[in-house]
Protein backbone atom coordinates (compact mmCIF):
# COMPACT_ATOMS: atom_id res chain seq x y z
CA UNK A 1 0.00 0.00 0.00
CA UNK A 2 2.68 2.65 0.78
CA UNK A 3 3.81 2.72 -2.86
CA UNK A 4 0.20 3.24 -4.00
CA UNK A 5 -0.33 6.05 -1.49
CA UNK A 6 2.93 7.76 -2.45
CA UNK A 7 2.23 7.45 -6.17
CA UNK A 8 -1.29 8.80 -5.64
CA UNK A 9 0.11 11.87 -3.87
CA UNK A 10 2.43 12.56 -6.82
CA UNK A 11 -0.39 12.06 -9.32
CA UNK A 12 -2.78 14.29 -7.34
CA UNK A 13 -0.18 17.10 -7.43
CA UNK A 14 0.33 16.56 -11.16
CA UNK A 15 -3.42 16.51 -11.75
CA UNK A 16 -4.00 19.77 -9.87
CA UNK A 17 -0.98 21.21 -11.71
CA UNK A 18 -2.52 20.28 -15.07
CA UNK A 19 -5.86 21.78 -14.02
CA UNK A 20 -4.17 25.05 -13.02
CA UNK A 21 -2.05 25.15 -16.21
CA UNK A 22 -5.01 24.50 -18.54
CA UNK A 23 -7.60 26.37 -16.50
CA UNK A 24 -5.63 29.58 -16.06
CA UNK A 25 -3.85 29.23 -19.41
CA UNK A 26 -0.40 29.59 -17.77
CA UNK A 27 2.49 28.89 -20.17
CA UNK A 28 4.10 26.43 -17.70
CA UNK A 29 3.93 22.60 -17.94
CA UNK A 30 1.40 21.03 -15.54
CA UNK A 31 3.94 18.76 -13.77
CA UNK A 32 6.11 21.81 -12.98
CA UNK A 33 3.17 23.47 -11.26
CA UNK A 34 2.57 20.12 -9.55
CA UNK A 35 6.15 20.24 -8.28
CA UNK A 36 5.56 23.72 -6.80
CA UNK A 37 2.32 22.50 -5.20
CA UNK A 38 4.10 19.51 -3.65
CA UNK A 39 6.96 21.71 -2.41
CA UNK A 40 4.50 24.12 -0.80
CA UNK A 41 2.59 21.21 0.78
CA UNK A 42 5.84 19.75 2.18
CA UNK A 43 6.85 23.13 3.63
CA UNK A 44 3.46 23.40 5.34
CA UNK A 45 3.40 19.77 6.48
CA UNK A 46 6.98 19.97 7.74
CA UNK A 47 8.27 16.56 6.64
CA UNK A 48 8.28 14.12 3.73
CA UNK A 49 5.83 11.24 4.44
CA UNK A 50 7.58 7.84 4.16
CA UNK A 51 5.30 6.54 1.43
CA UNK A 52 5.82 9.68 -0.67
CA UNK A 53 9.60 9.36 -0.27
CA UNK A 54 9.40 5.71 -1.29
CA UNK A 55 7.52 6.44 -4.51
CA UNK A 56 9.30 9.71 -5.33
CA UNK A 57 12.86 8.56 -4.75
CA UNK A 58 12.11 5.32 -6.57
CA UNK A 59 11.08 7.32 -9.63
CA UNK A 60 14.03 9.70 -9.36
CA UNK A 61 16.50 6.79 -9.09
CA UNK A 62 15.41 5.62 -12.53
CA UNK A 63 14.91 9.11 -13.94
CA UNK A 64 17.38 8.49 -16.77
CA UNK A 65 15.43 5.45 -18.02
CA UNK A 66 12.30 7.58 -18.34
CA UNK A 67 14.02 9.77 -20.98
CA UNK A 68 14.61 6.88 -23.36
CA UNK A 69 11.20 6.67 -25.15
CA UNK A 70 11.27 10.42 -25.87
CA UNK A 71 14.90 10.24 -27.00
CA UNK A 72 14.05 7.52 -29.51
CA UNK A 73 11.67 10.12 -30.97
CA UNK A 74 14.75 11.63 -32.63
CA UNK A 75 14.14 8.93 -35.25
CA UNK A 76 11.32 11.04 -36.68
CA UNK A 77 13.46 14.16 -37.00
CA UNK A 78 16.41 12.98 -39.04
CA UNK A 79 15.25 15.26 -41.86
CA UNK A 80 15.19 18.39 -39.73
CA UNK A 81 18.42 17.44 -37.96
CA UNK A 82 20.13 16.71 -41.27
CA UNK A 83 19.06 20.08 -42.69
CA UNK A 84 20.21 21.94 -39.56
CA UNK A 85 23.11 19.66 -38.60
CA UNK A 86 25.85 22.29 -38.24
CA UNK A 87 23.74 24.91 -36.46
CA UNK A 88 22.65 22.20 -34.01
CA UNK A 89 26.11 20.75 -33.37
CA UNK A 90 27.87 24.12 -33.03
CA UNK A 91 25.09 25.56 -30.86
CA UNK A 92 25.03 22.56 -28.53
CA UNK A 93 28.79 22.47 -27.98
CA UNK A 94 29.55 26.21 -27.85
CA UNK A 95 26.48 27.27 -25.91
CA UNK A 96 26.88 24.47 -23.35
CA UNK A 97 30.51 25.45 -22.79
CA UNK A 98 29.64 29.16 -22.49
CA UNK A 99 26.80 28.41 -20.07
CA UNK A 100 29.08 26.31 -17.86
CA UNK A 101 31.79 28.98 -17.87
CA UNK A 102 29.48 31.94 -17.17
CA UNK A 103 27.47 30.20 -14.44
CA UNK A 104 30.56 28.83 -12.70
CA UNK A 105 32.26 32.24 -12.83
CA UNK A 106 29.25 34.18 -11.53
CA UNK A 107 28.55 31.80 -8.65
CA UNK A 108 32.24 31.66 -7.69
CA UNK A 109 32.45 35.48 -7.62
CA UNK A 110 29.22 35.88 -5.63
CA UNK A 111 30.44 33.26 -3.20
CA UNK A 112 33.80 34.94 -2.77
CA UNK A 113 32.18 38.32 -2.28
CA UNK A 114 30.17 36.94 0.61
CA UNK A 115 33.59 36.00 1.88
CA UNK A 116 32.61 32.63 3.20
CA UNK A 117 32.64 29.12 1.95
CA UNK A 118 29.46 27.24 1.17
CA UNK A 119 28.35 25.56 4.35
CA UNK A 120 26.76 22.19 4.34
CA UNK B 1 0.79 -29.20 -33.85
CA UNK B 2 0.84 -26.32 -36.19
CA UNK B 3 3.78 -23.94 -36.00
CA UNK B 4 2.67 -20.44 -36.90
CA UNK B 5 4.64 -18.89 -39.72
CA UNK B 6 7.38 -16.63 -38.42
CA UNK B 7 6.10 -13.56 -40.22
CA UNK B 8 2.61 -14.04 -38.73
CA UNK B 9 4.16 -14.29 -35.28
CA UNK B 10 6.15 -11.13 -35.95
CA UNK B 11 3.07 -9.23 -37.13
CA UNK B 12 1.32 -10.18 -33.90
CA UNK B 13 4.26 -9.32 -31.65
CA UNK B 14 5.26 -6.06 -33.32
CA UNK B 15 1.72 -4.73 -32.93
CA UNK B 16 1.73 -5.58 -29.24
CA UNK B 17 2.88 -2.96 -26.68
CA UNK B 18 4.66 -5.71 -24.74
CA UNK B 19 7.47 -5.92 -27.30
CA UNK B 20 8.55 -2.29 -27.33
CA UNK B 21 8.21 -1.99 -23.56
CA UNK B 22 10.49 -5.00 -23.16
CA UNK B 23 12.90 -3.71 -25.83
CA UNK B 24 13.27 -0.40 -23.98
CA UNK B 25 14.00 -2.02 -20.63
CA UNK B 26 16.44 -4.55 -22.10
CA UNK B 27 18.25 -1.87 -24.14
CA UNK B 28 18.62 0.31 -21.04
CA UNK B 29 19.88 -2.59 -18.90
CA UNK B 30 22.36 -3.52 -21.64
CA UNK B 31 23.51 0.11 -21.94
CA UNK B 32 24.16 0.30 -18.19
CA UNK B 33 26.26 -2.90 -18.43
CA UNK B 34 28.18 -1.60 -21.44
CA UNK B 35 28.93 1.69 -19.72
CA UNK B 36 30.17 -0.15 -16.64
CA UNK B 37 32.34 -2.43 -18.77
CA UNK B 38 33.89 0.63 -20.45
CA UNK B 39 34.93 1.98 -17.05
CA UNK B 40 32.09 4.46 -16.57
CA UNK B 41 33.39 6.92 -19.18
CA UNK B 42 31.02 9.90 -19.44
CA UNK B 43 31.33 9.67 -23.22
CA UNK B 44 28.78 6.86 -23.27
CA UNK B 45 25.80 7.70 -21.12
CA UNK B 46 23.34 4.78 -20.72
CA UNK B 47 20.56 7.00 -22.10
CA UNK B 48 22.38 8.10 -25.25
CA UNK B 49 23.61 4.56 -25.74
CA UNK B 50 20.20 2.91 -25.34
CA UNK B 51 18.52 5.56 -27.53
CA UNK B 52 21.09 4.84 -30.26
CA UNK B 53 20.59 1.08 -29.92
CA UNK B 54 16.79 1.39 -30.05
CA UNK B 55 16.86 3.70 -33.07
CA UNK B 56 19.14 1.22 -34.83
CA UNK B 57 16.82 -1.64 -33.91
CA UNK B 58 13.67 0.17 -35.07
CA UNK B 59 15.33 0.98 -38.41
CA UNK B 60 16.49 -2.62 -38.72
CA UNK B 61 13.07 -4.23 -38.13
CA UNK B 62 11.27 -1.35 -39.87
CA UNK B 63 9.01 -0.47 -36.94
CA UNK B 64 7.67 3.09 -36.90
CA UNK B 65 7.90 5.36 -33.87
CA UNK B 66 4.13 5.42 -33.26
CA UNK B 67 4.07 1.62 -32.93
CA UNK B 68 7.14 1.67 -30.68
CA UNK B 69 5.63 4.40 -28.52
CA UNK B 70 2.49 2.36 -27.89
CA UNK B 71 4.54 0.19 -25.56
CA UNK B 72 7.12 2.76 -24.49
CA UNK B 73 4.45 5.23 -23.37
CA UNK B 74 4.11 3.35 -20.08
CA UNK B 75 7.66 4.38 -19.24
CA UNK B 76 7.23 7.83 -20.75
CA UNK B 77 4.13 8.51 -18.65
CA UNK B 78 6.18 8.30 -15.45
CA UNK B 79 8.07 11.49 -16.40
CA UNK B 80 5.13 13.55 -15.09
CA UNK B 81 5.09 12.17 -11.54
CA UNK B 82 8.92 12.11 -11.59
CA UNK B 83 8.94 15.86 -12.30
CA UNK B 84 6.58 16.39 -9.38
CA UNK B 85 8.90 14.24 -7.24
CA UNK B 86 11.79 16.71 -7.84
CA UNK B 87 10.12 18.69 -5.03
CA UNK B 88 11.45 16.10 -2.55
CA UNK B 89 15.21 16.81 -2.98
CA UNK B 90 14.40 20.52 -3.14
CA UNK B 91 12.59 20.21 0.20
CA UNK B 92 15.44 18.15 1.70
CA UNK B 93 17.94 20.91 0.85
CA UNK B 94 15.73 23.82 1.90
CA UNK B 95 18.18 25.01 4.61
CA UNK B 96 21.10 25.25 2.18
CA UNK B 97 18.83 26.96 -0.32
CA UNK B 98 17.73 29.51 2.27
CA UNK B 99 21.36 30.30 3.23
CA UNK B 100 22.50 30.81 -0.33
CA UNK B 101 19.20 31.89 -1.83
CA UNK B 102 20.30 35.11 -3.53
CA UNK B 103 23.66 33.98 -4.98
CA UNK B 104 22.01 30.80 -6.27
CA UNK B 105 18.99 32.58 -7.75
CA UNK B 106 21.17 35.22 -9.39
CA UNK B 107 23.56 32.59 -10.81
CA UNK B 108 20.56 30.58 -11.95
CA UNK B 109 18.95 33.49 -13.83
CA UNK B 110 22.29 34.57 -15.36
CA UNK B 111 22.96 30.96 -16.38
CA UNK B 112 19.54 30.49 -17.96
CA UNK B 113 19.71 33.79 -19.86
CA UNK B 114 23.20 32.80 -21.07
CA UNK B 115 22.02 29.34 -22.10
CA UNK B 116 18.90 30.51 -23.92
CA UNK B 117 20.50 33.66 -25.35
CA UNK B 118 23.61 31.95 -26.72
CA UNK B 119 21.52 29.06 -28.04
CA UNK B 120 19.01 31.22 -29.91
CA UNK B 121 21.71 33.66 -31.04
CA UNK B 122 24.09 31.04 -32.41
CA UNK B 123 21.42 28.88 -34.00
CA UNK B 124 19.71 31.87 -35.64
CA UNK B 125 23.09 33.20 -36.83
CA UNK B 126 23.82 29.85 -38.46
CA UNK B 127 20.44 29.81 -40.14
CA UNK B 128 18.54 27.11 -38.25
CA UNK B 129 14.84 26.76 -39.04
CA UNK B 130 12.24 28.11 -36.59
CA UNK B 131 11.14 24.64 -35.36
CA UNK B 132 14.76 23.72 -34.66
CA UNK B 133 15.31 27.04 -32.91
CA UNK B 134 12.31 26.65 -30.62
CA UNK B 135 13.20 23.02 -29.86
CA UNK B 136 16.77 24.03 -29.00
CA UNK B 137 15.74 26.83 -26.64
CA UNK B 138 14.95 24.72 -23.54
CA UNK B 139 17.90 22.35 -24.08
CA UNK B 140 19.64 22.84 -20.72
CA UNK B 141 16.52 21.92 -18.74
CA UNK B 142 15.74 18.39 -17.57
CA UNK B 143 13.69 16.69 -20.32
CA UNK B 144 10.25 16.33 -18.73
CA UNK B 145 10.22 20.10 -18.22
CA UNK B 146 11.97 20.85 -21.53
CA UNK B 147 9.36 18.87 -23.46
CA UNK B 148 6.56 20.75 -21.74
CA UNK B 149 8.25 24.07 -22.52
CA UNK B 150 8.93 23.12 -26.15
CA UNK B 151 5.27 22.26 -26.57
CA UNK B 152 4.22 25.59 -25.04
CA UNK B 153 6.47 27.75 -27.22
CA UNK B 154 5.86 25.90 -30.49
CA UNK B 155 8.89 23.63 -30.73
CA UNK B 156 8.81 19.85 -31.24
CA UNK B 157 8.77 18.03 -27.86
CA UNK B 158 10.50 14.84 -28.99
CA UNK B 159 13.21 16.78 -30.84
CA UNK B 160 13.67 18.94 -27.73
CA UNK B 161 14.05 15.78 -25.61
CA UNK B 162 16.75 14.44 -27.90
CA UNK B 163 18.63 17.75 -27.89
CA UNK B 164 18.39 17.83 -24.08
CA UNK B 165 20.03 14.40 -23.95
CA UNK B 166 22.85 15.54 -26.28
CA UNK B 167 23.35 18.71 -24.21
CA UNK B 168 23.69 16.57 -21.08
CA UNK B 169 26.40 14.36 -22.52
CA UNK B 170 28.29 17.30 -24.03
CA UNK B 171 28.11 19.16 -20.71
CA UNK B 172 29.64 16.26 -18.79
CA UNK B 173 32.48 16.01 -21.31
CA UNK B 174 33.46 19.71 -21.43
CA UNK B 175 32.78 20.63 -17.76
CA UNK B 176 36.00 19.22 -16.19
CA UNK B 177 38.04 21.07 -18.80
CA UNK B 178 36.22 24.38 -18.17
CA UNK B 179 36.56 24.06 -14.39
CA UNK B 180 40.30 23.55 -14.84
CA UNK B 181 40.73 26.54 -17.18
CA UNK B 182 38.70 28.89 -14.96
CA UNK B 183 40.19 27.40 -11.77
CA UNK B 184 36.78 26.71 -10.23
CA UNK B 185 37.59 24.38 -7.35
CA UNK B 186 34.66 24.75 -4.94
CA UNK B 187 32.72 21.49 -5.27
CA UNK B 188 29.37 23.15 -4.49
CA UNK B 189 29.96 25.64 -7.33
CA UNK B 190 31.02 22.84 -9.68
CA UNK B 191 27.92 20.83 -8.81
CA UNK B 192 25.50 23.73 -9.19
CA UNK B 193 27.05 24.68 -12.53
CA UNK B 194 26.77 21.12 -13.83
CA UNK B 195 23.15 20.81 -12.73
CA UNK B 196 22.25 24.09 -14.40
CA UNK B 197 23.94 23.46 -17.73
CA UNK B 198 23.59 19.67 -17.99
CA UNK B 199 20.47 18.86 -15.87
CA UNK B 200 20.13 15.20 -14.77
CA UNK B 201 23.23 14.06 -16.64
CA UNK B 202 25.25 16.73 -14.84
CA UNK B 203 23.73 15.70 -11.52
CA UNK B 204 24.60 12.04 -12.05
CA UNK B 205 28.10 13.08 -13.11
CA UNK B 206 28.52 15.35 -10.07
CA UNK B 207 27.47 12.57 -7.67
CA UNK B 208 29.74 10.00 -9.30
CA UNK B 209 32.81 12.08 -10.13
CA UNK B 210 32.98 15.02 -7.71
CA UNK B 211 31.13 13.98 -4.55
CA UNK B 212 27.98 14.20 -2.42
CA UNK B 213 28.18 17.97 -1.89
CA UNK B 214 28.42 18.58 -5.62
CA UNK B 215 25.61 16.09 -6.21
CA UNK B 216 23.24 17.79 -3.78
CA UNK B 217 23.89 21.23 -5.28
CA UNK B 218 23.59 19.80 -8.76
CA UNK B 219 20.17 18.30 -8.01
CA UNK B 220 19.12 21.62 -6.57
CA UNK B 221 20.33 23.47 -9.67
CA UNK B 222 18.46 21.03 -11.91
CA UNK B 223 15.16 21.59 -10.09
CA UNK B 224 15.62 25.34 -9.79
CA UNK B 225 16.66 25.74 -13.43
CA UNK B 226 13.67 23.74 -14.61
CA UNK B 227 11.32 25.80 -12.51
CA UNK B 228 12.78 29.22 -13.38
CA UNK B 229 13.13 28.38 -17.08
CA UNK B 230 9.53 27.19 -17.28
CA UNK B 231 8.43 30.64 -16.14
CA UNK B 232 11.14 32.69 -17.87
CA UNK B 233 11.50 31.09 -21.30
CA UNK B 234 8.01 31.80 -22.69
CA UNK B 235 8.64 35.46 -21.77
CA UNK B 236 12.13 35.49 -23.36
CA UNK B 237 10.72 33.92 -26.53
CA UNK B 238 8.01 36.56 -26.72
CA UNK B 239 10.63 39.29 -26.16
CA UNK B 240 12.78 37.87 -28.95
CA UNK B 241 9.71 38.01 -31.18
CA UNK B 242 9.75 34.29 -31.97
CA UNK B 243 6.54 33.16 -30.25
Amino acid sequence: MPLIMGMSMLLVCQFVGELVARGLDVPVPGPVIGMVILLAALLVFGKVPDNLRLAGEGLLRYLTLLFVPAGVGLIGHFGLIGADLWPIVVTLVVSTAVTLAVTGRVLEQLNRRRNRRVQL
Amino acid sequence: MNIAAFDQLWVYLSGNPLLSLLMTLVAFAAAVRIKRALGGSSLFHPVTLSVAMLIGLLLLVDMDYATYFEGAQFIHFLLGPATVALAIPLYDHREKVRQLLWPLLLACVVGIVTAVGSTLGLAALMGAQPETLLSLAPRSVTSPIAMGIAEQIGGIPSLAAGLVLLTGSIGCIVAPWIFRVLRIQDTAVQGFTLGLAAHGFGTAHAFARIGAVAGAFSGLAMGLTGLVTAFLLPLLIRLAGLG
